[in-house]
């Protein structure tokens, strides 16, 4: 019965998780709250374990749970069961190609619906940040100085490329490389672990 | 062939850190550069055709390249070689994490690394609305999905049917009215 639990919830995700890994997550939020796999704190750590390990965040999900929840089996079906779909789909695709490929891009159903769906991925990964601010997540002042400080270096990059642009060759250069190493989602996670370790040991 | 595109995509999978998007110009450069077993406009193509696709973007693009490239032998391959990698460092993990999460040292870490993780998954969103060139209007639809989801408690596989079927049945309107 897990297995065929396993196996419908991952197919889900899979048929319906557009995207990209970000937007995935609030649909496997609700599949492993439903049938109780994993504790909302569980999952924020494997969230953070896929982001310092390669590999798609879908995969490693995937993997984590099944194996959790119905062992090596269990992650070997999981895995499988999000990637089946994506077979399915991208074969027909691929045989269909030739002709898709001369109408596709001027198709306005096809090229909408595309432009929609990136809005709505925008919701998606809300709503997954979202679901995440419990009291089990941030459980004190501290938290949320961590949470503005990760933000904050994540859009520097971004935020900062108007004013970078300004400033004279060497420092443009320098300040350019510099946000965006900052901006490492490994290096903040890091450094997060690190504060972690230090304030509440 | 087939051991080819695997350890293509072994190498790729093991070696890129964040996902799908990252993978994609390694994947460019290996395929098309260096190998050259398919051109640069297929390769473009192939991208937006596994954006498009519902799945993981890691996992499509293996599927067609691999196709392209070697039929079945070929998608088996890339994709074992594209997913395996992440398959067996989680797989590891998970075997010990249940253990190491009681220790201390961990658990306080964790505690300062949960509210980093969320701050990961919404700031992006900053970019990516600047990418999908949003305007005040077409803003109403990310933070309406994020209510309904949020809040109401409804299934992010209904607001995708929805998005679809409403954009269908709009452009179909806009069609018939301009003939």
């Amino acid at each position: 019965m897990i297995y065929l639990q396993l196996f419908l919830s991952f197919f889900k995700i899979g048929l319906f998780g557009f995207g990209g890994g970000l937007a995935i997550l609030s649909l496997i939020q609700m599949e492993v709250e439903r049938y109780g796999w994993m504790s909302q704190q569980e999952f924020v750590d494997i969230v953070a374990v896929s982001q310092v390990t390669p590999g798609p965040i879908g995969i490693n999900c995937a993997t984590y749970v099944g194996y959790t929840t119905a062992g090596f089996w269990g992650s070997v079906l999981a895995t499988s069961a999000i990637i089946l779909p994506s077979l399915i789909i991208m074969l027909s695709i691929c045989k269909a190609y030739f002709w898709l490929n001369k109408k596709f891009h001027d198709n306005p159903y096809f090229t909408q619906t595309l432009r929609m769906l990136r809005f709505t991925v925008l919701g998606l990964i809300a709503s997954a940040a979202l679901l995440l601010i419990k009291p089990t997540n941030f459980i004190d002042s501290v938290s949320w100085i961590i949470f503005a400080l990760v933000a904050f270096f994540t859009v520097l990059p971004e935020v900062a490329k108007p004013l970078v642009n300004k400033t004279t060759p060497p420092f443009r250069e320098g300040l350019g490389v510099g946000f965006s190493f900052l901006s490492h989602p490994i290096l903040l996670i890091v450094l997060a672990g690190i504060a972690g370790y230090f304030i509440y040991r | 062939m087939f051991f080819q595109l695997f350890w293509t995509y072994l190498k790729i999978g093991t070696f890129t850190l964040g996902g799908g998007y990252a993978m994609l110009p390694l994947i460019q450069r290996e395929v098309v550069d260096r190998k050259g077993w398919i051109d640069e406009e297929e390769f473009l193509n192939m991208i937006a055709l596994a954006q498009a696709a519902p799945g993981l973007i890691a996992v499509n693009s293996a599927i067609f390249i691999g196709w392209r490239i070697g039929g079945w032998k070929g998608v088996c391959g890339a994709v074992l070689g594209a997913v395996l990698p992440s398959f067996l460092i989680i797989l590891a993990i998970a075997m010990v994490f249940q253990e190491w999460k009681e220790l201390p040292a961990v658990e306080a870490a964790f505690k300062g690394i949960r509210p980093a993780v969320v701050a990961l998954i919404a700031a992006p969103l900053f970019k990516m609305a600047k990418a999908a060139k949003i305007n005040w209007l077409t803003a109403l639809i990310p933070v309406a999905v994020a209510l309904l989801i949020w809040l109401g408690h409804v299934n992010p596989v209904w607001v995708i049917l929805a998005t679809v079927f409403c954009t269908l049945v709009a452009v179909d309107i806009a069609e018939r009215r301009r003939k």
